[in-house]
C-alpha cells in the first residue's frame, strides 16, 4: 500500500500511453466533430481543410485539456497537436497538421509563449514555408505573475489562449485573410491579461507523485500551468481577500478605460469544484462592480488545466465591438458549443 | 588513449551511445533538477531523445557528420521542449561542420563544437551566465581549443573540456536564470543547478569517454 499512499492515484493503463489512449477517446466521443492520427498525434476537425478558410493549428503539451484538442471544430481550431505531458509537441506533428487543414488560404500558429514551444514552432512554420505554404504565428503571452523583462523568458501564455482561439476562429470563419485572422487574434492577446492561484500541486502521470510540496494551510501565488511553481508561497486567506488581490494584478496591468466593458473569464485548474469556480466568478463581479467595470461577457469552467491541480486563473479581456461580435459568432467544439 | 589524434564514426557512435547511456542513468536525477525550477520533464526528455538516436543510428552508415545531423534531426523529432530544438540544432550543426570527413582531428573537433555552441545561442538567445546549457557547453569549448592550442593532445584536450563543463555545470547553483521556464521564478531560482547545464556537462564526459573507451 505504501506506493499508493505516497503516490498520486490516476485512471491510466501504462503512463507512456496515456496520451494517445486519452485522445483516442476525445476522437471516439467526438466523431461528429473531429478525427484523430493517432500516428502524428493530431486531433483534426472533420471537415478539414476547409477549401479557401485561413486554418488555425494550435498545440502545446498535453495536461491542460480541454485546450487545445477540445477546441477543434467549427469557429474554433482545425487542428491541434499536443504533445507529452507537459511537453512540447515536435516540429513533425507541427507540419503534419499544418498541411492536413491548408486550404489554401495560409495557417495561423497559436502558440503559448514557452521556450520549448516557440523553437519548435518557429522550426515547423520553416519547413511549412519551404513547402509554399504562408503561416503567420501569433504568440499569446498574457500572465501578468511574470515579469516580462529581459530577464525573463517573457509572460507566459495562459487562459487568454483559449479566448484568443475562439475569437480568431471566428474571424477565420466569417472569411478573414490570414492576415486580418492573424491581427485580430494579436489584438485578442494584446488586450487580455491572466493570473493564477494554485492550492496543491499536480502529478504528472510519469512522475506519480506531486511535482512540488505545498502545505495543507499553504498556497501558490501566481502559479502557472505546468505545476511550476509560481511567485510566492503563502497562507491561504479567504476567497474575497485572494480574489481581490488577483484582480488587482491584473486590472493594474490592463489598465482598462474607464467603464470598460469586459470577458471575464474564471478557470478552474483542473482539481477545483464547479462551486468553488462560481463563487470565485462572485467575488470578481464584486470588484468589477466596485471599480465601475462591466463583464458584459463571461466564462466559468475548467478549460486551461494543469492535471489535477487545486486552484484557479483569472482573465479579463477588454471588449469592443469587433471582439464581442466575435466572442458570440456560432462555436461547436468538444468543449465550447454555443450558438448552433 | 595515447597517441591518438583524430576521431571516426566509430566514435562519434561511442559518444552517442555513451551520452544515451548516462543520460538514463541521470534521468531521475535530471527530473529532480528539473522539478525544482522547471516542469519535471527534462530527464523522460533527454532519455526519450538519445534512445531514438542510438536506434536511428542502428545500421546507418556514414561519415561523422552525417551520423551528427542525422541524430540531430532525431533529436528535433523526438524530444519537443526547448531541449529538442536546441540539442538537435547543437548536432546538426555540429555534423554540417564536419563535411564529409571520413576521420578529423581536435581542431575540427572544436570548429564542430564551436559551430553547435553558435546554433544553441541563436535559437535560445542565451548567454554565459543566464543559467542554462551554454553555461556548460561555452567554457568546455573554449577549454578543449585553449588546451589543443597549448599543444595538448586529444584526450587532455577533452579532460580539460569534461572538467570546464562540470564546473560550469556547478557554477549554475547560485545564479539567477534569465531563460527557459526556470526564469519565471525569479530569485526563487537561485540556489539549485540548471538540468539543461547538467545534462550539456553529462553528453560531454560521454565524448571524452568515448575517445578513451576506445584507446
Amino acid at each position: 500500500m505504501s506506493a499508493v499512499a505516497t503516490g498520486v492515484k490516476k485512471f491510466i493503463n501504462e503512463p507512456a500511453d496515456v496520451v494517445k489512449e486519452s485522445l483516442a477517446g476525445l476522437g471516439l466521443a467526438h466523431r461528429d466533430l473531429v478525427r484523430i492520427d493517432l500516428e502524428n498525434q493530431l486531433v483534426l476537425r472533420r471537415a478539414a481543410p476547409v477549401s479557401g478558410k485561413v486554418a488555425l493549428v494550435s498545440g502545446g503539451g498535453s495536461g491542460h485539456e480541454p485546450l487545445h484538442g477540445g477546441f477543434v471544430g467549427k469557429g474554433m481550431l482545425d487542428a491541434a497537436c499536443p504533445g507529452e505531458v507537459f511537453t512540447s509537441p515536435v516540429p513533425d506533428q507541427m507540419l503534419a497538421a499544418t498541411k492536413a487543414v491548408d486550404g489554401g488560404a495560409g495557417v495561423i500558429h497559436i502558440v503559448k509563449n514557452y521556450t520549448g514551444d516557440v523553437m519548435n514552432f518557429k522550426l515547423a512554420a520553416e519547413l511549412a514555408e519551404d513547402e509554399g505554404i504562408h503561416v503567420e504565428s501569433v504568440l499569446t503571452n498574457d500572465d501578468v505573475a511574470v515579469e516580462d523583462s529581459l530577464y525573463t523568458a517573457g509572460r507566459r501564455g495562459v487562459g487568454v489562449t483559449v479566448l484568443v482561439e475562439k475569437i480568431a476562429g471566428a474571424r477565420a470563419e466569417a472569411g478573414g485573410s490570414l492576415a486580418e485572422v492573424a491581427d485580430v487574434a494579436r489584438k485578442a492577446n494584446e488586450r487580455g491579461r491572466s493570473f493564477g492561484v494554485a492550492l496543491t500541486s499536480c502529478a504528472t502521470p510519469a512522475a506519480g507523485a506531486p511535482t512540488f510540496d505545498i502545505g495543507p494551510d499553504e498556497m501558490e501565488f501566481g502559479v502557472g500551468i505546468h505545476g511550476e511553481p509560481g511567485r510566492r508561497r503563502e497562507k491561504i486567506r479567504s476567497a474575497a481577500e485572494i480574489v481581490e488581490e488577483m484582480a488587482d494584478a491584473v486590472l493594474g496591468d490592463l489598465k482598462p478605460a474607464d467603464g470598460a466593458s469586459l470577458l471575464a473569464f474564471v478557470n478552474g485548474l483542473g482539481g477545483t469544484p464547479a462551486l468553488e469556480l462560481y463563487l470565485v466568478y462572485n467575488e470578481l463581479a464584486k470588484q468589477l462592480d466596485r471599480r465601475g467595470l462591466t463583464a458584459s461577457r463571461s466564462l466559468v469552467g475548467n478549460y486551461i488545466t494543469s492535471l489535477e491541480m487545486a486552484g484557479v486563473s483569472i482573465t479579463l479581456l477588454e471588449l469592443d465591438d469587433e471582439l464581442t461580435a466575435l466572442w458570440d459568432a456560432p462555436v461547436h467544439t468538444p468543449a465550447l458549443r454555443w450558438g448552433v | 588513449m595515447e597517441g591518438r589524434t583524430s576521431v571516426d564514426a566509430g566514435t562519434v557512435r561511442q559518444w552517442l551511445q555513451a551520452a544515451a547511456e548516462s543520460l538514463r542513468e541521470q534521468r531521475d536525477y535530471l527530473t529532480q533538477l528539473d522539478a525544482a525550477i522547471g516542469d519535471a520533464d527534462h530527464g523522460a526528455n533527454m532519455d526519450r531523445g538519445f534512445s531514438a538516436v542510438v536506434e536511428k543510428l542502428q545500421g546507418l552508415d556514414g561519415a561523422p557528420g552525417k551520423l551528427l545531423t542525422t541524430a540531430g534531426s532525431t533529436l528535433v523529432s523526438t524530444v519537443g521542449g526547448a531541449s529538442g530544438p536546441l540539442w538537435g540544432t547543437a548536432l546538426r550543426r555540429a555534423g554540417r561542420a564536419l563535411g564529409d570527413a571520413n576521420e578529423f582531428g581536435g581542431a575540427d573537433l572544436a570548429d564542430a563544437l564551436d559551430a553547435a555552441l553558435t546554433g544553441v545561442v541563436e535559437l535560445g538567445a542565451a548567454q554565459e551566465g543566464d543559467k542554462t546549457m551554454v553555461d556548460a557547453l561555452a567554457p568546455a569549448v573554449r577549454a578543449l581549443r585553449s588546451k589543443l592550442e597549448a599543444g595538448g593532445d586529444l584526450a587532455a584536450a577533452l579532460a580539460a573540456a569534461r572538467a570546464a563543463g562540470e564546473e560550469g555545470m556547478r557554477a549554475t547553483t547560485p545564479l539567477q536564470a534569465s531563460k527557459g521556464r526556470a526564469s519565471y521564478l525569479g530569485e526563487r531560482s537561485i540556489g539549485h543547478q540548471d538540468p539543461g547545464a547538467t545534462s550539456t556537462a553529462l553528453i560531454i564526459a560521454a565524448l571524452e569517454h568515448s575517445l578513451t573507451a576506445r584507446s
